[in-house]
């Protein structure tokens, strides 16, 4: 068996974000790039069966401009067998990047394709499904448990209020994680010599048929950074007062009781 | 162009919940700018109690159709957009409406924009406001496709007092095809507890790494949560020391919440928590050190020792009438 990963580099979520003068985005200078966390779930899946003999190959998928390629390294560093770099513009919408990226692992041959289950820049939730539609897959999106056996698979995922569901379907599917799938692992140091010599194909786009030329379905514009929370006050006093003041406050003032 | 907006009404127990109607009455709002009428979708029942502000209800029942699966539910908002030839289609964020709307946003070639936690209308044509960056930023965005797909956060409207009852009824028939069937929810797995989902609640309490166990959690964050009628949260560093489960995790990495209260208690304030819970209209912290991140952008700070202030608060809360 063959895994895909889609693999995204977003900024770390330490980095404190600033928004261009122009209002069209944010300030991309000193920003230090990272794998998706999400996706280091979906390539930790992958390897764990691939552990497991479950699977012989993992190929990582990433479609995006600079530093891309650095990140895929770090995933071959993992453990993953090769990459795929799709070279892109910026600012596509979710479907022509699913477009490009089904398009890449169709001409791949998977027989499971493990994506995060939202890309923690634009907090979208959308690749993932759509990829499954356009190459006429079943999907599970944000799942936390996984069994991949005899070419099905049975996945959990929680569906709001610690409700869980089983859900089970045959390979070749499209599979998104959550953070509670498992823990990833670090790059050892003989993974990132390994690395080096690992190979990572490069496409282009409109290689893939993907035309960019067109306006996007979905556009965006007039960023800002969310208003201040003011610092509020401090309750001074013994515990007992100090509560007594904090329950009038969240009463009288505040309204929220 | 299509005219008119569907919203996709999620109910409980066949009574439409309070993100539908927040929902409905933003739809109501923008139709009187956009024209047309406000059509209700509802899944899983034939007779939906509670409908207001729409000018028709559909319903879609039948097994396939209780418990949420992808390939159903995607076939039978597809009949409604076709059949209602929106212009504009409206549903809440849900673990539902992000597993399957991308899918059918993908089949029938149209824009989605998720998440959003504002709509109006500008020039004639709808424009929402969405977090990104985990709510460190947010942009206005524009679907040009028609119709315009925009799913938002629970919370992000209020309910108008005057909504208008809505008409009986009507079945929407949904055939589905082998292509809808895929994959099957073979198990349902019940919660140990029945709160509101951490999403959606209009309080949370939330308990960090300063509680030092999961005895401590359960014994002073759960007893509190429970007097404040809240939902019971965690930052990053309580779950991975197994105080609270993934699935109570507030921040980038975890939930996203937008309550009125939010009570943080032994949490420093790391800027992945802030991303999760910025939003929240008050802020109440409890933290023994004045210099924690956290007192910078709660709205009352107690600094104190929360084993004394904890139990304090719960008994002040328990006296009020
Ligand atoms: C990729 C990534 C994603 C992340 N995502 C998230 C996320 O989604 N959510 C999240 O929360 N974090 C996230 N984090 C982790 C985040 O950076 C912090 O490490 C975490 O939020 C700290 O949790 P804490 O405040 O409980 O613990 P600490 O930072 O250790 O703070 C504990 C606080 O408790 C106080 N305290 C201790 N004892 C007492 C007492 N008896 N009474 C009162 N106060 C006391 C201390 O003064 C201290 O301020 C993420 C980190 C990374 C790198
Ligand atoms: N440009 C990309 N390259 C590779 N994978 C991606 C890309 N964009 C999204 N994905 C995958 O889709 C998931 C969800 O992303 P999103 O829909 O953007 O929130 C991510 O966690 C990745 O696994």
């Amino acid at each position: 068996m063959k895994i895909g990963v889609l693999l995204k580099q977003v900024p770390d979520t330490e980095t404190r974000i600033r928004i261009a003068d122009d209002a069209s985005g944010i300030v991309t200078d000193d920003i230090k790039w990272v794998i998706n966390p999400y996706d280091e779930h979906a390539l930790e899946e992958a390897l764990k069966l691939k552990d497991a003999r479950k699977a012989k190959e993992v190929v990582i998928f990433s479609l995006g401009g600079k530093g891309v390629d650095q990140r895929i390294r770090e995933g071959l560093a993992r453990g993953a067998e090769r990459g795929v770099w799709i070279e892109a513009p910026e600012n596509l919408d979710s479907l022509a990047i699913a477009r490009a990226l089904a398009a890449a692992v169709k001409a791949e041959g998977v027989d499971l394709l493990l994506a995060g289950k939202q890309a923690v820049d634009d907090d979208n939730s959308q690749v993932p499904a759509m990829v499954a539609e356009i190459l006429g897959w079943p999907q599970v999106m944000m799942i936390s448990e996984l069994q991949i056996d005899d070419g099905g698979f049975k996945a959990t995922r929680d569906v709001g209020k610690g409700v869980r569901q089983v859900v089970e379907g045959r390979l070749p599917a499209v599979i998104s994680c959550d953070k509670s799938l498992n823990t990833p692992r670090y790059a050892s140091l003989p993974g990132i010599m390994k690395a080096r010599r690992k190979k990572i194909d490069n496409k282009n786009i409109s290689a893939l048929g993907v035309d960019t030329s067109s306006d996007p379905l979905v556009s965006h514009g007039n960023w800002g950074l969310p208003p201040e929370r003011s610092k509020g006050q401090v309750i001074p006093g013994e515990p007992k007062e100090a509560v007594k003041e904090l329950v009038r406050l969240l009463r009288e003032e505040a309204k929220v009781l | 162009m299509g005219n008119g907006i569907l919203v996709l009404c999620e109910q409980e127990g066949g009574q439409i919940k309070g993100t539908a109607l927040e929902l409905l009455g933003k739809a109501r709002e923008l139709a009187a700018q956009l024209g047309g009428s406000v059509t209700a979708l509802v899944m899983g029942t034939s007779t939906p109690t509670g409908v207001k502000g729409a000018q028709q209800i559909w319903c879609v029942d039948g097994p396939d159709f209780q418990a949420y699966n992808t390939g159903p539910w995607a076939r039978a908002v597809q009949v409604a957009i076709e059949k209602a030839a929106p212009a504009l289609v409206l549903a809440t964020s849900t673990v539902a409406t992000r597993d399957f709307f991308p899918r059918l946003a993908a089949r029938l070639g149209l824009g989605l924009a998720t998440e959003v936690v504002d709509l109006c209308v500008v020039d004639g044509q709808v424009l929402g406001r969405r977090p990104v960056y985990a709510g460190k930023a947010l942009y206005d965005v524009r679907v040009s496709s028609d119709p315009a797909i925009f799913t938002a956060r629970p919370n992000s409207f209020p309910v108008p007092a005057d909504l208008p009852d809505a008409p009986a009824p009507e079945a929407l028939d949904v055939a589905l095809t082998e292509a809808d069937r895929l994959t099957r929810v073979v198990d349902t797995l019940a919660p140990e507890t029945d709160v509101v989902d951490l999403t959606e609640a209009a309080v949370i309490v939330s308990g960090g790494r300063g509680l030092k166990s999961k005895e401590n959690y359960d014994s002073i964050i759960r007893p509190l949560a429970a007097a404040l009628g809240a939902t019971p949260g965690a930052s990053r560093a309580a779950v991975d020391a197994g105080f609270a489960s993934h699935g109570d995790q507030v921040g980038q990495t975890g939930k996203v919440v937008n309550p009125n209260l939010y009570v943080a208690c032994g949490i420093s304030g790391a800027i992945q928590h802030l991303a999760g819970m910025r939003t929240s209209k008050v802020i109440v912290a409890i933290n023994k050190d004045e210099e924690a991140p956290i007192f910078d952008f709660a709205t009352y700070g107690i600094v104190a020792d929360l084993f004394t202030i904890c139990p304090l608060l719960q008994a002040e809360i328990e006296d009020l009438d």
